[in-house]
């Protein structure tokens, strides 16, 4: 019994050290942090200039523009989430050395989607007030993409992990992902449509509440696995 | 009968369809050190690379005290640091402890730290130093308690070092191999001084 209660110490340690590690690393360069929020804001502006400044318009398509856009923004920190470590060799030895390579994946994980998925959240329902949103579907807006990013940043690690190895992975990984954002984008746009026209939105969110529950349990399995893939390539 | 450290049986190799090794046998007992030699090229890192686990297009057995290979009972140090520039020392050392799930007082990062002679670099971006001192920063991890695990397998570990760095760096080799640790490891440069070393040619000259 004492060892199994001293395992799960290390295996905190484990998952502690990568998480503290990571989100160093990410505060560490500010400006990589801001690029995909100043992304995601100057997307959005552009859409009252090109598309309509007419307030009912503008309305109708907020909901789409908002998960488009953060779909976007979520896919532009992707391709350096394990550029870096694997050209340092980081990268190796954490598939080397940490048993098992899921904690440290989690943890990985974690870090990114609270400097990625956690501020476009936040942010969302500010710039849905400027996209003349319908302020009861604010709320569900920020639900559906607190539920959503994750599920988004947990698959494009897959892809991010299975291009690792390439030298110009971006466009392939962009291919890789962005249809498997579609379930994700339809069930978040209908969740903040469906709450701006009156009716409860409960139904696409708690479908995105499962996927995101599946997709943190299980995808991290696939990244780490794809990681291995990735380091034996050279 | 005592298991060698590591036992290479008939391992046959290949990289981008050009045979490296074939029949390729090798044994390391405890308190044994190995130098691999050989021209650019001849295999020595894919060599280092196939007994981590990270090349796994090979024929032939790999075990290491009996068992396959397993990361945790042995430490790689590769060409890729394994340290990211962005972090200082002390954040990348605390790092590689805790990814072996090390427990005890992180006081041993600034004692490693000391120990390759770069005290008062704690703090610094490892970006900010020297190539060598950079080299320090990983090779430091040698000085880590995870380190004392049964195999080493350091691939150039004298780049970029002075002597002293060099000398100091044969001080820890040579303090795993009296813990009865095995090292194998590559180098173009003469080999330092270890108690119980031999010296392996591959490619060219076998």
């Amino acid at each position: 019994m004492m060892a199994s209660a001293a395992d799960e110490r290390s295996l905190w340690v484990l998952f502690r050290g990568q998480l503290r590690r990571d989100l160093k690393l990410a505060f560490g360069q500010p400006s990589e942090l801001a690029n995909p929020l100043a992304f995601f804001v100057v997307v959005i502006t552009l859409f009252p200039l090109g598309v309509s400044p007419e307030p009912g318009v503008l309305a109708g398509m907020a909901p789409g523009v908002l998960w488009i856009a953060a779909l976007l923004a979520t896919l532009l920190g992707l391709e350096a989430l394990f550029r870096r470590d694997r050209d340092d060799g980081t990268l190796e030895q954490m598939v080397l050395r940490a048993q098992p390579l899921y904690l440290p994946v989690v943890a990985r994980m974690l870090a990114h989607w609270t400097v990625t998925g956690l501020p476009l959240t936040l942010l969302a329902p500010l710039l849905g007030g400027m996209l003349n949103l319908a302020p009861e579907a604010r709320l569900p807006l920020m639900l559906g993409l607190a539920l959503g990013t994750p599920v988004l940043v947990l698959l494009g690690g897959v892809g991010a992990a299975l291009t690792v190895g390439l030298r110009a992975g971006g466009v392939l990984l962009a291919l890789l992902v962005l249809p498997l954002f579609v379930p994700v984008l339809i069930l978040g746009v209908s969740a903040a449509e469906l709450a701006s026209s009156g009716l409860p939105p409960s139904g696409p969110l708690l479908w995105l509440a499962a996927g995101a529950s599946f997709a943190i349990t299980t995808v991290p399995f696939a990244i780490a696995a794809a990681l291995r893939i990735g380091v034996e390539v050279g | 009968m005592s298991h060698a450290v590591l036992d290479i049986v008939g391992l046959r190799c290949e990289r981008d369809d050009r045979e490296l090794f074939a029949d390729f046998d090798l044994r390391l007992a405890a308190a044994e050190a190995m130098q691999l030699r050989g021209p650019n090229g001849a295999g020595k890192t894919t060599l280092l690379r196939c007994i981590a686990g990270m090349h796994p297009e090979y024929e032939g057995s790999i075990r290491l005290l009996g068992a396959p290979v397993s990361g945790e009972r042995l430490l790689f140090v590769g060409h890729r640091p394994g340290i990211s520039g962005l972090l200082s020392a002390a954040d990348n050392l605390r790092w590689h402890l805790d990814l072996a799930g090390w427990r005890g007082a992180g006081t041993v990062v600034s004692a490693a730290l000391d120990r390759v002679g770069l005290c008062g670099y704690d703090e610094v971006p490892c970006q900010q130093l020297s190539a060598g001192q950079q080299r320090r920063v990983a090779l430091a991890r040698l000085a880590l308690p995870t380190a004392e695990v049964p195999l080493w397998l350091l691939d150039e570990p004298f780049t970029a070092l002075d002597d002293a760095g060099l000398e100091l760096i044969s001080g820890l080799m040579a303090e795993r191999l009296a813990g009865d640790g095995a090292i194998l490891f590559t180098t173009h440069q003469p080999a330092p001084e270890l108690p119980g070393l031999g010296t392996r040619w591959i490619g060219a000259a076998a």
